[in-house]
């Protein structure tokens, strides 16, 4: 299967996403659209991982991407409890309505 | 090679400290039920036996010194430095939060819990010789510092401050472990070591993929330290968060995250120093100077000691500008005087904010020496020591930074970061006028009376930075020695 579609094109797909979740978080205005740009980012990141084990046809690269998607679970289950709490004290979810910290 | 890879007996002890922590601190979770009563205290106390059991535990590694866990740890001198280091501010952070927490009614074990649990991470971050090991502590201290910096949920600037972390830390990290990613793909391996060696190696991966890797690590990591043109979190953050979370972010997390910067940047990055050398040069320039000059403009106590981190972090990043073992041994010394200037100014801050901190102005400070002179002259040796006065670590961490800056012929960072140093002298002089040149508002005249625990949360920082400042070669030396990292 993979020897039909060359390894850096999946490299060019996470290289795409990484990018896709680095936009989305600096544009998008919404907090749960820009947690999940940082998901994309980490999944761009375990295809990178993915793709770099099957070349090297090592297993560790397989294992780093276990890490991190354990990694990204803890950060979700903590994130959204965040994102609770301040959607239960001000009942928005747009980033620039946080703002009452400015001097 | 040893029968059971898990159970060495060597490895363990190597790694006793991270244990001790994680151990206690899932202990004081599962106490909580258990005692029927949601007294911070015994935990607090608790907490307090083991960072002391867990800097023992450091040292006595230390006799031991090598790498654990097949060259996934490595217990050195700069491993050891830092671990008692982080170990120390979280040690400075549960002291003053004794009588913070029960004004705010908030004393619970998770508090406790999670301050144990970010420590294990910081203390794994100063120890890793592997770029997933590093990742794994960065994330152990990071999503425990999420929790502890909306700690108070209720409040509004509270949940803010940690909202923000969480989502531009976990953005950070993002970029910090596709950096991880590609130098997996270039190299093959994630062992610093092993990936020093492929750099410099034969059959050496473009240096364009190696700089690739490297500036996107530099993004994560400057993220985590607050450096310029990344610190636009720690403003927000450091006001928002509790006080004594305030503190134990600006110190212990940073120095944590410096320790890894400079071990990912002094090993495996080494080799292409010339290119990421004007990157950290720029940003420290860029750190300093937004830094100082957006202290200057700051009334709020919290967000101006938050800016004025920013300088901090900066000031560290010339060391590392330097590129040189005289360099990383004088960031260390400086983090070091840091830690125990800036914990100690927070604490101060954390005395007299009152119930639902209230009191975070610049004049809610006035006439502080008059009501409470002790507080104020503790205050006053951690401002002076931020100023960088002699006879304090400030001074000697500052000295050795430039000395190192000059050593590495970067004259020009070294003028412009002493111009600034000067700037700086401005809003931290401010503050001591208000303290002693000032009729007591109501700030100070409602402080509440000391505690021994608050006590001690000022006078051991005072120690420290009095004996950074007057016998400055003790830790020094020990930098020093510690300084040439296992590449």
């Amino acid at each position: 299967m993979m020897g039909h579609v060359p390894l850096s094109w999946f490299l060019m797909l996470s290289a795409v996403l990484f990018s896709l979740g680095v936009a989305g978080f600096i544009f998008r205005r919404n907090i749960i659209t820009m947690f999940m740009s940082i998901e994309l980012i980490l999944n761009a990141v375990n295809l990178t991982f993915i793709t770099f084990a099957y070349q090297r046809q090592q297993v560790a690269g397989h294992l780093l991407a276990f890490f991190v998607m354990v990694v990204a679970a803890a950060e979700a289950a903590v994130g959204l409890a965040i994102i609770l709490t301040v959607f239960k004290n001000r009942e928005t979810l747009n980033i620039d309505d946080l703002d009452s910290m400015k001097n | 090679m040893p029968a059971s890879p898990i159970f060495n007996p060597t490895d363990l002890i190597r790694f006793l400290p991270e244990i001790i922590l994680t151990a206690m601190g899932t202990l004081i979770m599962v106490l909580d039920p258990l005692l029927n009563r949601r007294e911070s205290k015994v935990y607090g106390t608790l907490s307090l036996a083991t960072l002391l059991a867990a800097i023992l535990a450091a040292i006595y590694a230390y006799s031991d010194a090598g790498p654990a866990f097949g060259g996934m740890l490595i217990v050195d001198g700069f491993a050891t430095f830092f671990r008692v280091l982080v170990l120390g501010v979280g040690i400075l952070t549960i002291l003053p939060s004794f009588s913070f927490l029960k004004r705010q009614q908030a004393e619970t074990s998770e508090f406790h819990a999670l301050l144990l649990f970010s420590i294990a991470g910081q203390s794994i971050m100063a120890a890793a010789n592997d770029l997933i090991i590093i990742f794994i502590g960065l994330e152990i201290s990071s999503i425990a510092s999420y929790i502890l910096a909306g700690y108070l949920r209720d409040d509004k600037r509270a949940n803010e401050a940690a909202l923000k972390y969480f989502l531009l830390g976990s953005f950070a990290t993002g970029f910090f472990l596709y950096g991880v990613a590609l130098i997996y793909g270039e190299t093959g391996s994630i062992n610093l070591s092993v990936v020093h060696a492929v750099v410099t190696g034969p059959d050496a991966p473009l240096p364009v993929m190696v700089g690739l890797a490297a500036a996107l690590m530099f993004v994560g990591l400057a993220f985590k330290v607050s450096a310029s043109p990344f610190q636009i979190w720690a403003p927000d953050v450091y006001q928002g968060a509790p006080t004594p979370v305030s503190a134990f972010l600006s110190a212990g997390p940073k120095a944590a995250a410096f320790a890894i910067f400079l071990r990912i940047f002094m090993t495996a990055f080494a080799p292409i120093g010339h290119a990421w050398a004007p990157l950290v040069w720029a940003s420290a320039l860029l750190s300093m100077t937004i830094g100082n000059f957006a202290a200057l403009l700051q009334t709020n106590v919290k967000r101006m000691l938050a800016y004025s981190s920013i300088a901090h972090a900066g000031y560290v990043m010339v060391a590392l500008a330097s590129r040189s073992e005289v360099g990383i041994a004088a960031a260390m010394f400086y983090l070091a005087a840091y830690a125990c200037m800036n914990v100690g100014a927070f604490a101060v801050v954390s005395h007299l904010s009152g119930k639902g901190e209230r009191y975070q102005s610049i004049e809610d400070f006035a006439g502080l020496a008059q009501k409470q002179p002790f507080v104020a002259a503790m205050l006053s040796i951690f401002l002076l020591s931020l100023i960088g006065v002699p006879l304090t670590g400030g001074f000697f961490g500052k000295f050795y930074i430039f000395k190192a800056a000059l050593e590495s012929h970067l004259v020009w960072l070294t003028v412009l970061g002493l111009l600034n140093s000067a700037v700086a002298a401005y809003y931290y002089l401010r503050l001591l006028v208000m303290m002693y040149f000032r009729d007591p508002g109501e700030a100070a005249s409602s402080a509440e009376p000391l505690t021994p625990a608050f006590s001690a949360a000022l006078i051991l920082p005072a120690i420290g930075t009095l004996v950074l400042g007057i016998f400055p070669g003790w830790v020094l030396d020990f930098a020093g020695r510690s300084a040439s990292l296992v590449k």
